[in-house]
């Protein structure tokens, strides 16, 4: 390997910058001793899901350190908030996670409707759980979809993504866009769901839980599966408790915490489902507990689909002109809802204070932290965001592993770099 | 027969055969997209000719036409030199694999339809089988690329350790059928009625044609065990940095050593072209036979390839060194003891 000529670094500062990453691992008194090979995974790479960069020491097949590097697709997403003002920034929170915007939507609106104290009204609640249940499966069909085709299972990657295609179909004609909805509003959602778009929903969810057991044919009882995936990246519960990590992989882990359960939001008390939970915390386990959140997703979706058939024609906006648009049609009428339109538009302010609001996202807790100093442009906006914490366990799973464990690892962590870079 | 007519036909042999197996080689391009297409929900190649059919013609042009690019500091000669070595060898074993029975045409005999017909055909194909290993080594080593140097040294890793496998399956039949001559070995297997009449169909060669198959997918570096590209860790693995046509070479080579490993157990375990329960088929319905028998398991590898996970690397060498080279071993045993004792 020393024969490989090299530019740029010479032989003997590479290898002590090499050493003094992993001190003790190739004995150098050893006349016969190897080298240690550093690999640069990413910014451009194909199983890093985005622009994340990864430096791997590697030691033959087996990776001695692991150093994660995030950062390439930083865009200064909470400096924004503070320079756009509250209402502007919904637009940018559908590009932090962008395989779920409109769960990006609600945690941001919950987090402002926390700090305002503003009541969204039951329909407003509900369609926002079934938009909210929809972006989760989209999410987990990508991690699915993604993960297959980093372990060669590409055809996978097709089946779940003509599935999402059908999700996005029906958003596109729900919320007028496929991608980047920027659909919840503070105190409610834009529009009502209209009764076609109940009905084309409800077809796709009666017919998704077989494509569910279609994805479990190829992948849940496949022995190269089983085996790429079982006692791979093993995290203990105690592991997730000192990594912050949430959601499905703490889940995995056998620790039944699902935010929609202990600290309920937008209803989610009202609903009969299940927190499904792994038991040794490995890649495997984290592949079986998104399958089955999935089908407990469309369980939540048909309810809340029960629940707007009932409430037809119910408020599903907030009457609180403070924060919510006045209807365009008393706009040119009336000369107070033009005084609300106006001040909304120009400068909605919260009151004083701070708030966190986090809700169950696909990747874990997605929680919006928000100051306010009274103004219409917020003193503070912290993202928690889950993908980060998922990164940041990469080289506590993947240190002593085989190289080839990489990419079951990162795909079963499940972050997106738009989310963990902000 | 005069030296002129001998030379004349063996020309026109070589020349059909090996204008046949690269032109399979090219539509197994097309096959290949077009397939994993249907898996996929999707419609695949159709802009180029009907259905897509010169589809391979117009990636050749492409590739004839795309900018050549050495790394720098390449090994210029090995980074060269890596893509032919790649290509020969499948080539090459193409000569010695029997495709039809003596063709007989208005009473005149030309011999059976194969390049050589090698009393050592057997060894032949073994010997250059081992040499489309330096291709890959030497190509990922010449790169002067940490991607191609570890995909080169997972894929050779694999090769030689299923090459053992794929060498005690073919022994057994070769106990079996009690010839290293290609066309002999079909000969034998050609008569339905003899207990190792179709090593597969009569079964005493099953576990031998199962490990078989296994091993041909990784003497050909086809997924599942494809880690010498394995795209999610290692990028393109050993052609990471190759280009052009010079990756183009890499990609014939691959596809021909499928065909030769499909017409390979054909020839070993399935009767090659002989017709079942038809003796004395005509030599074209035993060629159509032979196409239509290894045309089933060049689609095998594509259906593999687009159904199944990767394995990982530490689990196949598992698998080849812990599972099949003792089974192979215990089978040719067997097979020599049943042999030998009738």
């Amino acid at each position: 390997m020393s024969t490989v000529q090299r530019t740029g670094v010479d032989d003997e500062t590479r290898t002590k910058r090499t050493f003094e990453y992993a001190p003790g691992v190739v004995d150098r008194d050893d006349p016969l001793h190897g080298e240690l090979l550093e690999l640069n995974m990413g910014p451009q790479h194909p199983a890093t899901h985005g622009v994340l960069r990864i430096q791997v020491l590697l030691d033959g097949e087996n990776m001695v350190k692991v150093e994660p590097d995030v950062g390439y697709l930083h865009r200064g997403k909470e400096k924004t908030c503070e320079s756009l003002g509250w209402r502007k920034f919904f637009v940018h929170t559908d590009r932090l996670d962008y395989l779920q915007p409109l769960m990006n939507n609600c945690a941001y609106a919950l987090a402002l409707e926390q700090l305002g104290g503003i009541q969204v009204p039951e329909r407003g609640q509900t369609i926002r759980v079934l938009l909210m249940e929809l972006s989760r499966i989209m999410a987990h069909l990508i991690y699915l979809g993604t993960t297959s085709i980093d372990l060669g299972a590409v055809t996978m990657f097709f089946f779940t993504f003509s599935e999402r295609e059908k999700i996005y179909a029906l958003l596109d004609a729900y919320t007028g866009h496929r991608m980047n909805n920027t659909y919840i509003r503070i105190g409610g959602v834009y529009a009502d769901v209209e009764e076609h778009a109940e009905r084309e929903i409800r077809a796709w969810l009666a017919q998704f839980p077989r494509k569910i057991d279609e994805f479990e044919t190829m992948l849940t009882g496949n022995r190269i599966w089983y085996d790429r995936n079982r006692n791979v990246g093993i995290l203990t519960p105690q592991m997730c408790k000192d990594w912050s990590l949430t959601g499905p992989n703490l889940r995995a882990s056998g620790v039944e915490w699902d935010l929609r359960k202990q600290q309920p939001y937008s209803g989610y008390e009202h609903y009969e489902f299940e927190v499904p939970v792994g038991t040794i915390g490995d890649c495997y386990d984290r592949y079986a507990v998104r399958i089955e959140e999935m089908r407990q997703s469309v369980r939540l979706a048909e309810q809340a689909l029960d629940r707007l058939a009932r409430t037809r024609g119910a408020e599903f906006l907030a009457d609180d002109r403070r924060y919510v648009l006045p209807p365009k049609s008393t706009v040119h009428t009336s000369m107070e809802e033009l005084i609300h339109q106006f001040k909304i538009v120009t400068d909605m302010s919260l009151p004083k204070g701070e708030a966190y609001h986090a809700v169950e996202a696909s990747k874990g807790e997605l929680g919006f932290f928000v100051a306010s100093d009274g103004t219409s442009h917020p003193l503070r906006c912290h993202i928690r965001a889950p993908g980060l914490m998922n990164v940041q366990a990469i080289p506590v799973l993947a240190e002593g592993r085989l190289f080839s464990d990489m990419v079951s690892i990162i795909g079963s962590l499940d972050f997106v770099m738009g989310e963990v870079d902000r | 027969m005069t030296t002129l007519e001998g030379f004349l036909i063996a020309l026109a042999k070589t020349v059909v055969i090996f204008l046949g197996v690269v032109n399979v080689a090219a539509l197994m391009t097309l096959a290949e997209r077009k397939f994993s297409a249907w898996m996929q929900y999707r419609i695949g190649p159709n802009r180029v000719g009907p259905y897509g059919l010169l589809q391979p013609l117009a990636d050749g042009v492409k590739f004839i036409f795309k900018e050549e690019l050495t790394p720098a500091g390449a090994n210029r000669f090995m980074f060269r030199a890596a893509p032919i070595l790649a290509a020969l060898p499948s080539m090459m074993t193409i000569a010695v694999i029997p495709f039809a029975p003596d063709i007989v045409i208005g009473g005149k005999n030309f011999g059976a339809l194969t390049i050589a017909d090698l009393d050592i055909g057997i060894l032949y194909i073994l010997a250059l089988g081992g040499l489309a290993i330096y291709g890959v080594i030497l190509g990922g080593w010449a790169s002067n690329s940490k991607y191609s140097l570890l995909g080169s040294l997972r894929a050779s890793a694999q090769m030689i350790s299923y090459e053992l496998t794929l060498i005690l399956t073919i022994l057994s039949v070769v106990v079996m059928s009690g010839s290293l001559n290609l066309r002999e070995i079909v000969e034998a297997q050609s008569d339905i009625t003899r207990w190792n009449a179709w090593n597969v169909h009569a079964m005493p060669q099953f576990v031998a044609f199962v490990l078989f198959v296994v091993a041909t997918f990784a003497e050909t570096n086809r997924h599942p065990f494809d880690f010498s590209e394995c795209e999610p860790e290692l990028v393109g693995g050993f052609h990471t940095e190759y280009s052009a046509m010079k990756w183009a070479m890499f990609y014939i080579g691959e596809y021909s050593a499928m065909t030769v490993m499909a017409a390979l157990t054909v020839v070993l375990f399935l009767g090659g072209w002989s017709v079942p329960f038809w003796p004395d088929a005509p030599w074209y319905v035993g060629l159509a036979a032979m196409l239509a028998k290894t045309g089933c398991f060049l689609f095998l590898f594509l259906w593999v390839r687009w159904t199944l996970p990767r394995f990982r690397f530490d689990q196949l060498m598992r698998l080849g060194w812990k599972v099949f080279l003792p089974l192979a071993l215990l089978n040719l045993v067997v097979t020599g003891a049943v042999v030998s004792l009738r």
